[in-house]
C-alpha cells in the first residue's frame, strides 16, 4: 500500500488510520529549538466527520487511503437502499440512507452524482450543485405576491420539503441549490 | 505586456512593503555590530564539514570527480556558519558577525523555510551573561520591545508546567504531558526524557514566552547542550540560551564548548542516536576539531533567525509574508 512520509504531509491528503479513511485538514510543522521536529495534524473522518488531533515525529508515515471519485448515475430507490451505477464500468452500488445523507432530497432517476469509493466501496455521494425538481404538493400560491421573503414548505417529487416563496404553485418546476437546500428560482418547462 | 495573475508562482509572496522593511532591518543589524566594533566576515556556505546534530538534516552536494581523479566527494550546505566562524576565533578573531543563508532539509511551515537567513556572531572572552546582554540589546534595537527578561529553563517549567525539568524522570514528564491533554506521537518512547521535555516546552511553555516583552531562557538541561559548555551542578546545566518574542523562538546562543575531546564524544553519541532514528551518520572529523585542538578561546556565540525577526516587525504570522521566494517558489 502506498504511504506518505511526514515530508509529504499537507492539507488535503487522504490517509488511513486504524482502517478508517481520513482527510488531513491541517498540518503544522513545529520544531522546538534544537529538538525533535513534530507535525501537529488535524484529521477529519471521511464518513463520520469527527476530527482527530494527532502529532507525528519527522520520519513517521501514514498509509494512503484508497479513495476514488467516480461518476455514479442514480438508478432507483428501494426503501432505504439507493442504487447507483458507475457510468464507466456499469457496476452497481447500493448505498444506505445514512451514506446518502442529505443527498436523498435531490435524487432523481438518471441523475449523475459524484460518488466517493473507499477500498472499492461507496462511502458518500454528492448531487450536482443545482437540481430541478417538480412541486408535487403545496398550499396555493398567493396571486400577485412576488415577495421572496414570505415562504412556505413545498413537497417535491423526491418526497423532500423545500422552503419556497409563496407565489410558486403545484406542478411547477423549481431550481434548488443542493449545498444549502435553498430555493433559487422557478424554471419554465 | 499583460499583467500577471496575482498568484502566478514566479511572483514574490512578500509584499514590497515587507521587503523594504527587511532591507532596513538588515542595515540596522550591520549598524549595531559596526557600532560595537564587531567585524563582518564571510565563510563558506558549501563545506566539507557539517554540524552533527540529532535533529538537523543538512542538504548534501556531491561533486563529480574529473576523470582520473578519486571521487566523487560529498560537501554540505551549512545548517549554520558556526564551524567556519569558530575557526576564525581560533585564528585570532575577537568579535565577528556574519549575515548568511543556512539550509535545513524538511523544515517547512509558517515558521520554517528550508533555506533561511541567519545572523550569527561571536565574541571571545564573553561568558553567558555578556552574551545574553548583547542579544537582548540587538533584539531591542530591531524590535523595540524593551529589555529582555532573563528566565531560567527550570523557572520557565515550574511557572508554566509546574515541575522541575532537571530532576523530573521521563515517566513523570510523560504523565504530566498526558494530564495536560497534549497529543503525543504514538511512538515517542516512554524513556525519551528530552522528547517529553521538548513536547512540554513547545506546547505549554513557549506559547507563553515573550508575550509582554522578549524573554531569554537560559541554563538548558545538560542533555540538550548541543555545542554549548556544560556547567557542573547539581543540577548540571548547558550554558545555552534562547530568545523568544510573541511565543516565537528567535535566537539560540551558547557559551561555547571549546574542549575537542568533549566534542568528539558528543558527535559519536549523536551519530548513534541518529542511526537509531533511522538517519544517516554525519562525518565526525572536521577542521573545527583540528582548530579546537590548537586551542579555541572561551567565547559566546549566538545565531538569530533573521526572517522571523522581520516577520514579527512586520506584524506577519507566516514567513511567506517576508520572503521574496519561499522554497516552493525557489
Amino acid at each position: 500500500m502506498p504511504s506518505y512520509n511526514t515530508s509529504d504531509f499537507r492539507k488535503g491528503l487522504k490517509v488511513q488510520i486504524e482502517g478508517d479513511p481520513y482527510l488531513m485538514i491541517e498540518c503544522n510543522f513545529v520544531k522546538p529549538g534544537k529538538g525533535q521536529a513534530l507535525y501537529k495534524c488535524k484529521l477529519r473522518h471521511l464518513l463520520r466527520g469527527t476530527v482527530l488531533d494527532r502529532t507525528y515525529k519527522s520520519g513517521d508515515s501514514l498509509d494512503a487511503a484508497d479513495v476514488e471519485e467516480i461518476e455514479g448515475q442514480f438508478l432507483y430507490r428501494q426503501l432505504d437502499q439507493f442504487v447507483f451505477m458507475d457510468n464507466k464500468t456499469y457496476e452497481q452500488y447500493e448505498l444506505t440512507k445514512e451514506q446518502v445523507d442529505e443527498a436523498w432530497k435531490y435524487l432523481k432517476e438518471g441523475m449523475v452524482c459524484s460518488m466517493t469509493l473507499f477500498n472499492g466501496n461507496p462511502i458518500s455521494v454528492l448531487p450536482p450543485n443545482h437540481v430541478v425538481l417538480r412541486i408535487e404538493y403545496c398550499e396555493p400560491g398567493a396571486r400577485g405576491n412576488t415577495a421572496t421573503n414570505v415562504t412556505k414548505p413545498c413537497r417535491v417529487e423526491t418526497g423532500a420539503d423545500i422552503l419556497c416563496p409563496s407565489f410558486v404553485n403545484m406542478g411547477e418546476l423549481i431550481k434548488v441549490d443542493t449545498r444549502t437546500g435553498e430555493y433559487i428560482e422557478r424554471v419554465k418547462e | 505586456m499583460s499583467k500577471p495573475a496575482p498568484h502566478a508562482d514566479f511572483l514574490p509572496t512578500a509584499p514590497w512593503e515587507n521587503l523594504r522593511l527587511r532591507a532596513r532591518l538588515l542595515k540596522q543589524v550591520r549598524q549595531f555590530f559596526d557600532d560595537r566594533g564587531v567585524l563582518e566576515v564571510e565563510t563558506p556556505i558549501l563545506s566539507a564539514d557539517t554540524v552533527v546534530d540529532r535533529h538537523l538534516d543538512p542538504f548534501s552536494v556531491v561533486l563529480d570527480a574529473p576523470s582520473g581523479r578519486p571521487g566523487p566527494r560529498r560537501f554540505w550546505l551549512q545548517t549554520s556558519p558556526e564551524f567556519g566562524m569558530k575557526r576564525l576565533l581560533v585564528a585570532g578573531a575577537e568579535a565577528i558577525y556574519q549575515v548568511t543563508h543556512a539550509f535545513r532539509q524538511y523544515e517547512q511551515g509558517p515558521l520554517h523555510n528550508p533555506e533561511f537567513t541567519m545572523v550569527e556572531w561571536y565574541r571571545a572572552g564573553d561568558g553567558m551573561a555578556e552574551g545574553m546582554r548583547l542579544l537582548g540589546d540587538l533584539c531591542d534595537c530591531l524590535l523595540g520591545r524593551g529589555a529582555a527578561e532573563a528566565l531560567s529553563y527550570g523557572e520557565a517549567f515550574s511557572r508554566h508546567v509546574g515541575l522541575d525539568p532537571h530532576s523530573a524522570t521521563a515517566s513523570t514528564l510523560a504523565a504530566r504531558n498526558h494530564e495536560l491533554g497534549i497529543p503525543a506521537p504514538a511512538n515517542l518512547a516512554e524513556d525519551d526524557r528530552d522528547g517529553w521535555l521538548d513536547l512540554l516546552l513547545s506546547e505549554k511553555v513557549q506559547p507563553e514566552l515573550g508575550q509582554d516583552r522578549p524573554v531569554i531562557v537560559y541554563d538548558f538541561p545538560a542533555s540538550q547542550a548541543a555545542l554549548a559548555r556544560v556547567r557542573p551542578g547539581p543540577p548540571a546545566v548547558a550554558e545555552r540560551f534562547e530568545l523568544y518574542a510573541s511565543g516565537i523562538e528567535l535566537a539560540n546562543g551558547y557559551c561555547e564548548l571549546i574542549d575537542p575531546a568533549v566534542l568528539r564524544e558528543r558527535s559519536a553519541r549523536t551519530n548513534a542516536l541518529r542511526e537509531s532514528d533511522g538517519k544517516v551518520r554525519l562525518p565526525e572529523e572536521s577542521r573545527l576539531l583540528a582548530a579546537m585542538e590548537a586551542g579555541m578561546p572561551p567565547s559566546t556565540g549566538v545565531a538569530l533567525g533573521f526572517d522571523r525577526v522581520v516577520m514579527l516587525a512586520a506584524g506577519a504570522r507566516d514567513l511567506r509574508e517576508v520572503l521574496a521566494f519561499p522554497f516552493d517558489r525557489a
